[in-house]
């Protein structure tokens, strides 16, 4: 049965060959970089929790001093526009194949007993990158190795950012074992005077808010934001609607997902990936939406949440 | 409160824009530290909890097939299609991608989008290819466009998906409140996810129109 497994073998053959590729262009630290990572994708199941640790640590040294990748070879713009004009809008199929492949074999993989049930998604996402390539590769006359350097050239416009979210819900794991929450609820309700059922509301969506930007996600903020205030206040002292609650306070974590470098996927991937000079660029142009869009939830909240 | 200290080394080192892996990996570390775990026990920890999320790298397996894509001109094919519509303009060609972005997720179909499939060589070239038909783009210009296409698919999915029952959030939810003695059917929190999709849309929608009209006003001095 295919499962994760799987996945973690062909991504490591994957990060291998971009470092093989790196070193070949002997640019040393971007080889032993991606090499590290194909490590922990490969080893990652059979190493010693404190050697993928070490690994880790290793990632991230080598990113603080900087990977210094020296360009892989790619066609240069006269080619591409040729290119461009002679296969037409066919360079779109590879690229649309990859959502349709993904969203059939989500429906029909977890019946098929080739496949782990729960994986389905992500085998589906993998299966469609290959097809994809499998289409893209002859219509661009292109073959594994010339693949490889494109896919090495993207990485490397990533760079350590490829690395971050896994970095992150790692860090979103310790923050977990050593009681981050409990704190920050005490805190919290310790300090806002909790008399008015308004101003448990404000304090609930607002919090959501900035606890969801402190861990860069909204599940790890809305069971301690929900357990300290949302519960015991908006419910139990005040007799407010748990729905309502619950479904606005998520949304409300999700304005603070828009606002901060911790939610990397969403907010420092893109501007890696679209080559933007300013790392933030992405969450300053989405603040002014999350504020109002807060401020929005905050009222609905309060109109309705009383009142069924 | 000395756990919070992880939380201090996140805020200084985004703010000092030291490198966000290495402010990470720090934070972790002196978090476990601050709880008194001992420095091999918080290590492994950050490698099992760093392993166990292998999974989220999966998305990388599209990049060799989009690279290669680009390499036969699919940015440049995408610029040729707009530039033949006389009515596209930066902020429609967002504002639509965000409804599609919206609505798709609504209907579950989360994986239709994303910043490496669909707006590095689809969206953000198309948006720059309309707003170049009035004037080329400087490069501050140029980010800002490619900034305003990557939070079109982060508004639109953030605030389309919960409106769908099955959604990872919607079943966190119900699994929460049902361990605290509150029974609620998924259908109950969709139906609640749906004012804050309209304003959502709303907002996000008025400002890349509004960021249109700044672009558009910017060839006509």
């Amino acid at each position: 049965m295919i499962g994760l497994d799987a996945l973690y073998w062909l991504m490591g053959a994957m990060f291998a060959a971009f470092a093989i590729g790196h070193a070949f262009a002997q640019s040393w630290r971007s080889a032993a970089f991606w090499g590290c990572f194909a490590v922990t994708m490969l080893g990652g199941s059979y190493l010693p929790d404190i050697v993928d640790g070490t690994l880790v640590i290793v990632l991230a040294l080598l990113a603080a001093a900087g990977l210094k990748p020296k360009p892989a070879p790619t066609s240069d713009a006269k080619t591409r526009e040729a290119s461009a004009a002679k296969l037409g809008n066919a360079l779109f199929l590879p690229a649309l194949a990859i959502p349709a492949i993904t969203l059939a074999g989500t429906f029909l993989l977890p019946h098929s007993g080739w496949v782990d049930p729960k994986q389905a998604t992500l085998v589906s996402l993998a299966t469609a990158s290959l097809v994809a390539l499998g289409l893209a590769m002859p219509m661009v006359g292109a073959g594994p190795v010339v693949a490889g350097n494109e896919g090495r050239r993207l990485v490397d416009s990533l760079g350590w950012a490829a690395v971050l979210p896994q970095a992150l819900a790692a860090l979103g794991g310790v923050f977990a074992a050593a009681g981050m929450g409990k704190v920050v609820s005490e805190i919290a309700t310790a300090y806002i005077p909790m008399t008015l059922p308004v101003v448990a509301v404000v304090t609930y969506t607002v919090g959501m808010a900035v606890f969801t930007a402190i861990m860069g996600n909204a599940f790890a903020a809305f069971p301690v934001m929900t357990a300290g205030i949302g519960l015991p206040l908006i419910v139990g002292k005040f007799g407010g609607d748990p729905v309502i609650m619950s479904a606005v306070g998520m949304l409300s974590g999700f304005c603070g997902t828009l606002t901060t470098p911790m939610a990397a996927n969403f907010n420092i991937v893109p501007a890696a990936i679209l080559d933007l000079k300013d790392t933030h660029a992405v969450i300053k142009v989405q603040i002014p939406t999350a504020i109002l869009l807060l401020i929005a939830n905050t009222v609905l909240m309060a109109l309705f949440v009383y009142h069924r | 409160m000395w756990v919070l200290s992880g939380i201090g080394v996140v805020v200084l080192g985004f703010a000092l824009r030291l490198n966000p892996l290495l402010v990470v990996v720090a934070a972790a570390l002196v978090s476990g530290l601050a709880a008194g775990l001992h420095l091999d026990a918080v290590v492994a920890m950050l490698g099992r909890d760093f392993v166990a999320n292998r999974f989220i790298a999966v998305a990388w397996l599209v990049l060799p097939v989009i690279g290669l894509l680009e390499r036969g001109g699919i940015r440049e094919r995408a610029r040729m299609l707009i530039a033949r519509v006389h009515a596209a303009t930066a902020g429609r060609v967002m504002i639509l991608y965000l409804a599609l972005r919206q609505i798709s997720a609504t209907l579950g179909l989360t994986a239709l989008g994303g910043h490496v499939q669909m707006v590095r060589p689809l969206i953000a070239p198309m948006a720059e290819a309309a707003a170049e038909k009035e004037a080329p783009l400087d490069d501050a210009e140029r980010d800002k466009v490619r900034a305003y296409a990557a939070s079109a698919d982060n508004v639109g999915v953030f605030f389309g998906e919960d409106v769908f029952v099955a959604i990872g959030s919607i079943l966190l939810i119900k699994g929460f409140l049902e361990q605290n003695g509150i029974v609620v059917a998924p259908i109950q929190l969709s139906v609640w996810a749906i004012p804050t999709a309209l304003m959502a849309f709303a907002i996000h929608a008025t400002r890349l129109w509004l960021f249109d009209r700044r672009l558009r006003a910017r060839s006509k001095p």
